[in-house]
Parts: structure tokens; C-alpha cells; sequence
């Protein structure tokens, strides 16, 4: 293989995240060094990226062999993790301080897992996807565990690990019989290879096993067991980020192989997606009823986005594609914009996190209540806000592709979802406040971080086509 | 019949009775013992596909390093009654046996009706499985993902650490 400069300075985005987290490995062992220099680093370095990301928004190239497919699928992806990334350490850094841990590991991890993300999107090598996703779920491993004290988050932490390795296994296997029956790992040359391989039961029990894989990583329905009681005993920013970021690179790699490889014809594979997208809207939504506490609820809501989402990809239709894009988008906006509020609301072991300790805060918090409602009633699915045209574009795609029966549970799904969203916001808005709930100091970072997010929602929302545009181009 | 097919029967049916034999025994130790056999016959089956390099790194890794580990975590855990770990049969197991029943189902079945690949993938060649050619493709084809494995273990040193360090402050 050899590697040109173009390779290098297309991959610009990687390289600096790769920087980056080595700077911050140097920083934070020299003895004296404040977790304030590794976040501010981190997040100037995640920035850069992101930037370096947006201003190359062109038609993919192979990069590094046919190992990469630069350009603007994966720099799509690469903005949206980086700008995932920075929010999250945003919002940690009070938190970590709150919860009186002082130290800036977290943030080299949390810069490798987003590492992995962004190599997970760019692949186009099975190998590649196989690395990254590797990369990224070793990190979040040990992000979930990171308060060492706590019961709670160890348990989160190696449920993950178990579940996570056999989901790995899965994956492994999956592409070894791929392998076997085409020969290759590469993305393009398995494309190339398919029209001979597509009734081959080895190629189909391979994509099989790496639906599973996948499936597991953006905790869709059968493979969704682990994702409340981690998300629940995670630190609460890195449960965001793993809703939103992990769940995006799933989701790039499942349309990097399932759209690229499969195309838009009817098969088998595709029925199978649309059964676990159905079975994750119903699931998540009507199990998401019964919880009162946010973390949970919010678990649990991602299982039914995943859902959502997932309807996309079930219609296999470039139409889907772009819907299943914009969705994530938006849905790391607002996921990410309400675990950060809970996170600044959360106190010490866990407290402040159930539905009714939200009694009130209109009055305490009127912004912070504000821009829970407007992610709230995003998430819902109201219009004008982004969520609303995230369904609309897979469910129309799912309409388009002939799976009216998939559109409509997932309508009949995000109707049940509005009676948890907006339990929510009554108790916000119209209940009174309790009187032993303790006022909580949230800082200007987190704040300014909150409403940033919840205008991009409702910006999104009301001009869409920034986004469906900005995809088009990615993807044509 | 070729020897090597002869090699084929040999190493894959002592290669299942001790796979069955690990499950079944009910003292640990005697189980991990089986687990050894086991990986010594995979071994063997890896040479006669000639990939002689996984073949000793087979042995050298897991039978060697990874079973001291479990032999050791056995110890260390210290059952003082190994039969209650086979006591209770609850439906949950009865339906676990059932599925992995059909799993394996599947999978003759699958064995038997695929189409097999064809042959010209493979390169039979004893040359294919060396290091020296593991080693061409590694830094040439696949130098990618060779670097970004060593990314990989960065990661998963510090998290290590961050895990097992014994004082936090």
C-alpha cells in the first residue's frame, strides 16, 4: 500500500483528535496538571476537528489503500461525534466536580471513543469497522465505571464489558463467514461480489450475525437488555454521549454495509430490520411508561428511537438514508441537551433524579425547565421542533417503500411516547415545588451549553433543509 | 482418504469430546484441564489449513497464558462446594438448552445446504499461514488498521489503569 500526503491531509479530522488525545495523555501524566487544562484542550482539539470536518463536506474518496472512504460521509458523521464530544465534556466538567471526582483520565478516553466513532463512519474495510467499534466501546467500558465508589456504576460498567464482548463475538464471527463466502473484507469489493453471493445462506448467516452485532450497539430490540442499567449507573454526560455517539457510528456502520452492500432491493435482510424496528418502538415506549426515573426513561426512549430510526433503514431507500442522517443529528442535539440538564440537576449518590424531584422547576429553573419542555416535546415529536421532521422523513421513506404496517406502529408508537415526554413537563410546569428539595447552583457553561442546544433544535426544526441539504451532498 | 483428512476426523473428534468433557465436569479445575486439550487440537486444525503462525500463537496465548489465568481465578475464587454451581435447573435453563439446541440445528443445516465457496479464494500453498507472509500483508495491505490497533491498546492501557489504580487521589 502507499500512503500519499493526500491521505494524510483528507484524514485531517482523525489526525487531530489522534493529537490530541496524546497531548492530553502527556498532560495529565505530569504531576500537578488541573482537569481544567485536559478539558479546555480536549474540547479546543475536538473543535478544530469538527471544523476541519465541516469544510470538507465532498464526494467520498478511498484513502490509505481502500481502507477509508474520506470525504463527506464520514466527516458528516466525524462533526457530528466531535460536536457530541464537546458538549459532553461541557457538561462533565461540573459534574465530575460535583461528584467529587478530580482527575482529567476521563477526557483521554473520552477523545479515544470519539476516535473510534469517527473510524467506525469512515471505514471501508470490515477490519476498520471491526478496529473502531472496538475502540470506541473499550473507552466506554470504562466510562461507565468510572466512579470506582459506586455500586451502581460498576455494575453498569461490566454489564456492559459482558454483553458488550459477546456482541463483539457476534460481530467477529459474522465477518469471518462474510469473508469466507466472498473473500474479502473490503465494503466495495463485497458490493462488487453480491449479486453471486445473495442467496449464499454462509453470506446471509453472516450478515445475520452482523445485524446482531450492530443491533446490540444501538440497543435495538432483541439486544437491548444492558442499555437502562447502564445508561442508568454511567456518569450522567457519558450516558448521553454513549446514547447519541455510539448509537450515531451503529448507525453509520449499519448504513455503510446494509445500504452500500444490499442496495435498495427487496431481500431478506430488510425484513428482518423492519421486524427489530418494530419491535423496538413498542418495546422501548410502552417499558419507558412505567419508569419515574429520568435516567431510565430516557434508556428506555432510546430503545424506541432506535426504533425510529431504524424504519429508515428497513426502507432501504435513499430517501430513508437521508432521513436516518438527519434524525441522528437532531437527536444528539436533544438527548444530549436533556441528560445534560439532569446531569447538572443530579446531586450527590444518585439523588434528584426521579420524575417528581422535577416538581416545580419552572419557578427554580425557568431556563433550564425551558429547554428541558423544548427537548421534551422534541424527542415527542412535535412539530415545528427537529424532532417531529426526524419521523417525518422515515416514516415517509417506510410509506415510499411500501411498509405502510411500519409506519404505522410508528406513529402508534410516538403517540404513546408523548403521555412520558409529557409527564415530564407537567410536573415542570404545574406541580408545586417540594418542600425539601435542595436549590442546585448550575454554572454559566453548562447553561450557555443547554440553550445552545435547544435553539439548534428548534433552528433545525423550522429550516430543515440546512441538514437535508447538507446531507444530500454528503451522500450524492 | 489423505492423511490430512485422517488429521481432519482425529483432531475434531477429540476436539468435541473434551469441548463436551469442559461442560460437564463438575469440578473446575478438571474442566480447565479438558479446555487445554481442547486448544491443542484446535491447534492442530489450524496447521492442517496451514495457518502455522495462529497455530502457535494458539498455544503460546491461550493455552498457555490464558489458561494460567483461569486456572488461577478458579483458585483464587475458592469454591468450597462445586455442586452448587449445577444445582438448579429453573425453565430459564431449560429454554437456554432448547435455543442452543436450534442454534446448532441451524448450523448443520447450514453447513450441509451452503453452496461451498468457490475454490479459488484459497491459495493451498503452505506458505500462505507464515509469519513472514502475515508479516507482508500486515505492514503492506493492512498497515491501517495495524496502527490503529496500536491506538487500541493506548486506549486500553489507560483504562486499565483507571480502573485498577489502587489510590484515585
Amino acid at each position: 500500500m502507499d500512503v500519499y500526503i493526500s491521505d494524510i491531509l483528507l484524514n485531517a479530522p482523525f489526525e487531530i483528535v489522534v493529537l490530541t488525545a496524546l497531548i492530553v495523555l502527556v498532560l495529565e501524566s505530569t504531576r500537578g496538571t488541573r482537569p481544567n487544562i485536559s478539558s479546555w484542550t480536549s474540547i479546543g482539539g475536538l473543535s478544530l476537528a469538527a471544523v476541519a470536518a465541516l469544510t470538507n463536506l465532498g464526494a467520498s474518496v478511498e484513502t490509505f489503500g481502500g481502507m477509508l472512504q474520506s470525504g463527506g460521509f464520514a466527516n458528516y458523521y466525524g462533526a457530528l461525534f466531535c460536536i457530541s464530544a464537546v458538549m459532553t465534556i461541557l457538561f462533565s466538567r461540573n459534574y465530575f466536580e460535583r461528584q467529587n471526582y478530580h482527575r482529567g483520565e476521563a477526557y483521554i478516553l473520552l477523545l479515544f471513543a470519539t476516535l473510534g466513532m469517527m473510524v467506525i463512519a469512515a471505514s471501508n474495510d470490515l477490519i476498520m469497522i471491526f478496529l473502531g467499534i472496538e475502540l470506541m466501546s473499550i473507552c466506554l467500558y470504562v466510562l461507565a465505571g468510572l466512579f470506582r465508589h459506586r455500586d451502581r456504576s460498576n455494575e453498569a460498567s461490566l454489564k456492559y464489558f459482558l454483553l458488550g464482548a459477546f456482541a463483539t463475538g457476534f460481530l467477529l464471527y459474522g465477518i469471518a463467514l462474510i469473508y469466507g463466502s466472498t473473500g474479502t473484507t473490503n465494503i466495495a469489493s463485497i458490493r462488487t461480489a453480491f449479486p453471486h453471493v445473495s442467496h449464499d445462506l454462509l453470506f446471509l448467516t453472516g450478515s445475520g450475525l452482523l445485524l446482531a452485532g450492530f443491533a446490540f450497539k444501538i440497543a435495538a430490540v432483541p439486544f437491548h437488555m444492558w442499555a437502562p442499567d447502564v445508561y442508568e449507573g454511567s456518569p450522567t454526560p457519558i450516558s448521553g454521549f454513549m446514547s447519541t455517539g455510539a448509537k450515531a457510528a451503529a448507525f453509520a456502520a449499519l448504513i455503510a454495509v446494509f445500504s452500500r452492500v444490499f442496495g435498495p432491493s427487496e431481500n431478506a435482510v430488510h425484513q428482518i430490520i423492519a421486524l427489530i424496528a418494530a419491535a423496538s418502538m413498542i418495546a422501548g415506549n410502552v417499558v419507558a411508561l412505567a419508569q419515574s426515573n429520568l435516567k431510565r426513561l430516557l434508556a428506555y426512549s432510546s430503545i424506541a428511537h432506535a426504533g425510529y430510526m431504524l424504519v429508515g433503514l428497513a426502507a432501504g431507500t435513499a430517501d430513508g438514508q437521508i432521513g436516518v442522517m438527519y434524525y441522528l443529528a437532531v437527536y444528539a442535539l436533544m438527548n444530549l441537551g436533556a441528560f445534560g440538564i439532569i446531569g447538572a440537576l443530579e446531586t450527590e449518590n444518585d439523588q434528584n433524579l426521579q420524575m417528581d424531584d422535577y416538581a416545580g422547576l419552572s419557578e427554580r429553573e425557568p431556563v433550564l425547565a425551558a429547554c428541558m419542555a423544548v427537548f421534551l416535546f422534541g424527542l415527542a415529536g412535535f412539530p415545528p421542533l427537529a424532532g417531529f421532521f426526524g419521523k417525518y422523513y422515515v416514516f415517509l421513506a417506510a410509506v415510499k417503500a411500501r411498509l405502510l404496517w411500519l409506519a404505522v406502529i410508528g406513529v402508534l408508537a410516538s403517540l404513546m411516547s408523548a403521555y412520558y415526554y409529557l409527564r415530564i413537563i407537567v410536573f415542570m410546569y404545574f406541580e408545586k415545588t417540594k418542600a425539601e428539595s435542595v436549590p442546585i447552583s448550575v454554572p454559566m457553561s453548562v447553561r450557555w451549553t443547554v440553550i445552545f442546544c435547544a435553539v439548534l433544535v428548534l433552528l433545525f426544526g423550522l429550516f430543515p433543509s440546512v441538514i437535508v441539504q447538507t446531507v444530500l451532498r454528503v451522500l450524492f | 482418504m489423505t492423511l490430512e483428512s485422517v488429521m481432519f476426523y482425529v483432531l475434531s473428534s477429540i476436539g468435541i469430546a473434551s469441548a463436551v468433557l469442559v461442560v460437564t465436569r463438575r469440578n473446575p479445575i478438571i474442566s480447565a484441564l479438558w479446555l487445554i486439550v481442547n486448544f491443542f487440537c484446535l491447534a492442530g486444525l489450524y496447521l492442517t489449513l496451514h495457518a502455522q503462525f495462529i497455530a502457535v500463537i494458539q498455544i503460546l496465548v491461550y493455552a498457555g497464558a490464558i489458561m494460567v489465568l483461569f486456572v488461577f481465578v478458579i483458585m483464587l475464587l475458592n469454591f468450597r462446594d462445586e455442586h452448587t454451581l449445577f444445582e438448579r435447573v429453573t425453565w430459564k435453563k431449560n429454554v437456554a438448552a432448547g435455543l442452543g439446541l436450534a442454534v446448532m440445528m441451524e448450523m448443520i443445516y447450514i453447513i450441509m445446504t451452503a453452496a461451498y465457496p468457490s475454490a479459488h479464494y484459497f491459495s493451498r500453498s503452505g506458505y500462505i499461514g507464515t509469519i513472514e507472509n502475515l508479516g507482508v500483508q500486515l505492514f503492506t495491505k493492512f498497515l491501517l488498521p495495524f496502527e490503529v490497533t496500536s491506538l487500541l491498546l493506548t486506549a486500553a492501557i489507560v483504562g486499565a489503569i483507571l480502573l485498577a489504580k489502587k489510590k484515585m487521589d
